[in-house]
């Protein structure tokens, strides 16, 4: 590690503690900085114990996690396939889990209540980038047919998740339909939990991993030349990451076009190590999300601005950008 | 490219079986749904019309506006899609993947927050802008670069102004909740919400277009064999493309205006009619009118039996039947640079 990308990923973590911070303090109760920390070390007089500890820290806490489990995922992805335009969201993952989640709100909520909903949300991705691996297998993969597919994947999940809000009673309905979008209100430290013990067993994982992720890069004939089992790590490569954003998914929505825009930000500041990368790439999805979650809530009071739409708005006109300057590749 | 139909007078009679067919699909329209309407009645509503029968009263209203609206997004998107791939030498373009539905349905959401008693007019010249904005977007995204114009490239463009869009709409959408239901149906694609007439200032404008695509149908001809060939022949390139431009964003915004965003319509016709008749677009157009008007007709009537009594978006329908489809082209993959 030269002494810049030091530099950069103590950068990274202290803006990510800045955020997280920030998360804590603002709202329509503005605390002082200190008061926060007060609390939670359990040092304050216990006034605003029940804004910090239980309103707003699972809350900074899930958006931070499911920002940096989203910004891995996608880091994973464009690795894998090559493309820098890959996201868990343009090839359909995250559409998936939308459609499973949606069907489970409409029709299993009744009987078996919240808890069930991430395993739902996990099941539909699971399921629809299955599908898409398998219907652009042809003598093993190309990441660019997985990228067509993926956004015809997409095209096709997102009727089915327009189709059952449509069909089910308005209360349902506008539940689901804040759900899509992408939104981390009123997280609970069950949620937060769960959250942590994905990443906690994926990240190092892919960090073990750091050697098959160069040698796909460098392309299908060279990574079979070095004696890689290419297919083999791709599929590790795509389970692990959609497990991820499955999850994130599952816990806080759709939130859009972090999984591209945070891998991005994180090369141009750190260079080509993947080891490296996965940390920072996590840490700024991570402080995405929660801004994004933090400007949503503060903004527009009274009223709570799901996280999805400002990661989207400022997510895809990065992505436009993207294609600019990789407009000879 | 082998296409079945080879000699100009089986083409005719094609035409005349794709014209069957239309008629069939309209009549089916009219008479079926959850008050079947034998087909005697139907004739009689049109001619000894008899405003005490509420079969008659049925017929003149609600079935013959929604076979119209249905009959002119079908053929309308058809031939957008038509011409599109034709433009953009890209097998899979249409209006709902190149985002261009999405920016019409953002400019109505928008306007519908900002001054929602407009009349449909206001709303169908928003949903150009909107379609023209995105197409605008697209194609400029889709042809930067050393070699310009590439497949994988403007899907990908397209994909992105989509999702953008989307949010957009999203968010104005959670800003004001009480017109969330009223646009949400309309959203998944719908041909059964409006009225005669808030659909007839469209209809003359949208026939405008069509002629002007019957017209365009011999240029493109000479277009599709690549831009130097074309000058090289004495086309005017430039006037024939912004021709183009000007009817499938009037075309694909006119849908959206009526009928919300119904998916891959513009991409299943196409490829369907150039495997009947070829590449030769006088014969395309026509064809792709009449067998997407036929489409989404039957569609429609699908409509409403899958899941009675409830009715399905009709949009939903058609992007279940699109995407197999565009999985298909995308796994044949690109012949054509």
């Amino acid at each position: 590690m030269t002494r810049h990308q030091r530099m950069i990923v103590v950068m990274a973590a202290s803006l990510a503690l800045l955020v997280c911070m920030a998360g804590l303090t603002l709202g329509s109760t503005l605390l002082s900085p200190l008061e926060v920390i007060a609390e939670l070390f359990g040092l304050g007089d216990g006034e605003n114990a029940y804004i910090v500890m239980t309103l707003r820290l699972p809350r900074v806490l899930l958006s931070f996690l499911a920002g940096a489990a989203l910004g891995i995922s996608g880091l994973i992805l464009q690795s894998v396939i090559r493309n820098p335009l890959a996201s868990p969201d343009i090839i359909g993952i995250t559409n998936g889990a939308a459609v499973a989640a949606t069907l489970y709100t409409a029709l299993l909520m009744g009987k078996w209540g919240v808890a069930g909903l991430p395993f739902a949300a996990m099941l539909g991705a699971g399921t629809v980038s299955l599908l898409i691996y398998l219907l652009s297998w042809n003598k093993g993969v190309t990441p660019i047919r997985l990228v067509l597919i993926g956004i015809g994947m997409a095209a096709a999940a997102g009727a089915v998740t327009t189709m059952m809000t449509v069909l089910s009673p308005t209360m349902v309905a506008s539940q689901a339909y804040i759900w899509i979008i992408g939104t981390v209100y009123a997280a609970n430290y069950a949620e937060v939990g769960a959250m942590l013990v994905v990443i906690g067993v994926l990240v190092p994982l892919t960090l073990i991993l750091t050697r098959p992720a160069h040698v796909q890069e460098l392309g299908d004939d060279v990574a079979t030349g070095l004696g890689d089992a290419v297919q083999r790590h791709r599929t590790l490569f795509i389970v692990i990451s959609v497990a991820l954003a499955g999850s994130a998914v599952a816990y806080a929505g759709t939130i859009g076009f972090v999984g591209l825009v945070a891998p991005h930000i994180a090369r141009t500041l750190i260079g080509r190590s993947f080891y490296l990368l996965v940390p920072v790439a996590g840490l700024l999805g991570g402080f995405l999300v929660c801004a994004a979650d933090v400007i949503g809530r503060t903004l527009f009071l009274p009223y709570d601005m799901p996280a999805g739409i400002f990661t989207a708005a400022i997510g895809a006109p990065f992505f436009i950008y993207l294609l600019y300057r990789n407009r000879n590749l | 490219m082998a296409h079945l139909l080879f000699d100009q007078s089986k083409k005719i009679w094609g035409c005349v079986a794709a014209f069957v067919l239309f008629i069939l699909a309209a009549t089916a329209s009219v008479s079926l749904g959850q008050i079947t309407i034998p087909f005697s009645t139907v004739v009689d509503a049109f001619v000894h019309f008899d405003p005490a029968i509420t079969e008659h009263m049925l017929v003149r209203t609600t079935r013959l506006t929604r076979a119209i609206i249905a009959m002119v997004i079908g053929g309308a998107l058809a031939v957008a899609g038509a011409y599109m791939q034709a433009l953009t030498r890209n097998p899979l373009a249409s209006p709902s993947i190149f985002g261009i539905n999405a920016g019409a349905m953002f400019f109505i959401v928008l306007a519908l927050s900002i001054f929602p008693a407009a009349s449909m007019l206001v709303y169908m010249w928003v949903a150009f802008l909107g379609a023209a904005v995105a197409a605008v977007i697209v194609y400029f995204l889709g042809s930067l670069g050393r070699d310009g114009l590439s497949p994988v490239k403007m899907v990908l463009a397209g994909s992105a102004v989509a999702a953008l869009f989307a949010s957009f709409t999203q968010g104005t959408l959670v800003l004001n909740e009480e017109n969330l239901e009223s646009v949400l149906f309309w959203m998944g694609g719908s041909v059964s919400v409006r009225t005669m007439e808030n659909v007839q200032p469209l209809l003359p404008i949208m026939g405008a277009a069509f002629i002007l695509a019957l017209c365009l149908a011999r240029p493109v001809n000479v277009l599709i064999s690549g831009d130097d060939v074309a000058r090289g022949l004495g086309l005017r390139l430039g006037w024939v493309k912004f021709a183009l431009a000007v009817v499938i964003v009037v075309l694909a915004g006119g849908s959206v205006a009526m009928g919300g965003t119904i998916a891959f319509i513009g991409l299943i016709v196409p490829h369907i009619v150039r495997g009947l008749v070829g590449q030769d677009y006088r014969w395309i157009v026509p064809y792709c009118a009449l067998m997407g008007a036929s489409l989404l007709l039957c569609a429609d009537v699908l409509a409403r039996f899958i899941i009675m009594p409830q009715e399905m978006p009709i949009g939903v329908l058609t992007a279940l039947m699109g995407t197999p489809f565009f999985i298909y082209i995308a796994r044949r993959g690109f012949v054509k640079k």
